[in-house]
């Protein structure tokens, strides 16, 4: 691969975690927040794996290989806590769960 | 490969805003799945099968099928979808776009004008992948499944609690 289009994969992944980022700024859902995660820890990955092929190193794709393990855990973990809030609020707004107490 | 390339991250993008600004869950969720497709397209033309195979097989399939699953134990209505709407008001995120996007200019500016080594192709395949990781990043592979096994405990613990507490009915707020 040539320069200009690893500039164009770095470029991307900061364009999708952006987007990400605003996804878990601007919803209230929390499907759609989890999912705005994702996102970004895609981005992440495309970045380390543009970078990889840059220099054509395996580095790349084996921190690729633990954010998709990581991202596995959290979305685990991530929809486990939206039962709870769902079974307990009655809905997926995470601006309810602010009257948590404790 | 440069016009392949550049249509897929064109795709990307726009199936990445579609899920942003989409207010169902499930056509979200597909155009979240585009959108991976088109990262594994691209992962592919950099010279990484590997990755690209995995962001196939355990992204858009594995973990996004577990969201469809507990979506569809949700089964959410149509109040939610109501309230994102309101939420999307242009006037309320106006500004900070603006601020945004001269900050996304710099970053394009940025990548454009630096120089970069390396040159000419070149494909990490699964082995050298394989070598690397069993190699010097053990320890690496040892911490990611002591994660996932953290992962399964909380998940098991958490969503256990949640249909037991439903059962018995557990007091409002």
């Amino acid at each position: 691969m040539n320069a200009a289009a690893g500039q164009f994969g770095l470029l991307l992944a900061a364009v999708l975690f952006c987007l990400g980022l605003a996804g878990v700024l601007v919803r209230r859902n929390v499907i759609f927040i989890l999912l705005s995660i994702e996102i970004m820890l895609n981005a992440a990955g495309l970045a380390f794996v543009t970078a990889g092929a840059l220099w054509r190193q395996p580095e790349g794709q084996v921190m690729f290989i633990f954010i998709l393990a990581m991202a596995a855990a959290e979305v685990a973990l991530g929809l486990a806590i939206v039962f709870r809030l769902f079974y307990r609020f009655k809905t997926v707004d995470v601006d309810v769960a602010a009257r948590m107490r404790g | 490969m440069d016009a392949f390339l550049y249509m897929a991250g064109g795709m990307a993008v726009l199936a990445t805003v579609l899920v942003i600004v989409s207010t169902s869950a499930v056509p979200a969720l597909l155009y979240f799945i585009v959108s991976l497709l088109a990262v594994a397209l691209i992962f592919y033309l950099f010279g990484a099968p590997f990755a690209a195979a995995l962001e196939v097989i355990i992204y858009a399939g594995a973990i996004m099928v577990l969201f469809i699953f507990v979506m569809m134990m949700l089964n959410l209505g149509s109040d939610t979808k109501r309230q994102e709407r309101e939420w999307l008001q242009l006037r309320g995120w106006i500004g900070p776009v603006l601020l945004a996007a001269v900050l996304m200019g710099e970053i394009v500016f940025v990548l454009y004008r630096e120089v970069r080594p390396g040159d000419g192709a070149g494909l990490v395949g699964a082995k050298e992948v394989g070598m690397a990781l069993f190699g010097p990043y053990f320890i690496g592979v040892e911490l990611a499944s002591l994660l996932l096994l953290a992962g399964l405990v909380g998940a098991c613990h958490l969503a256990g609690k949640a249909a037991e507490g439903e059962e018995k009915g557990e007091e409002e707020p």
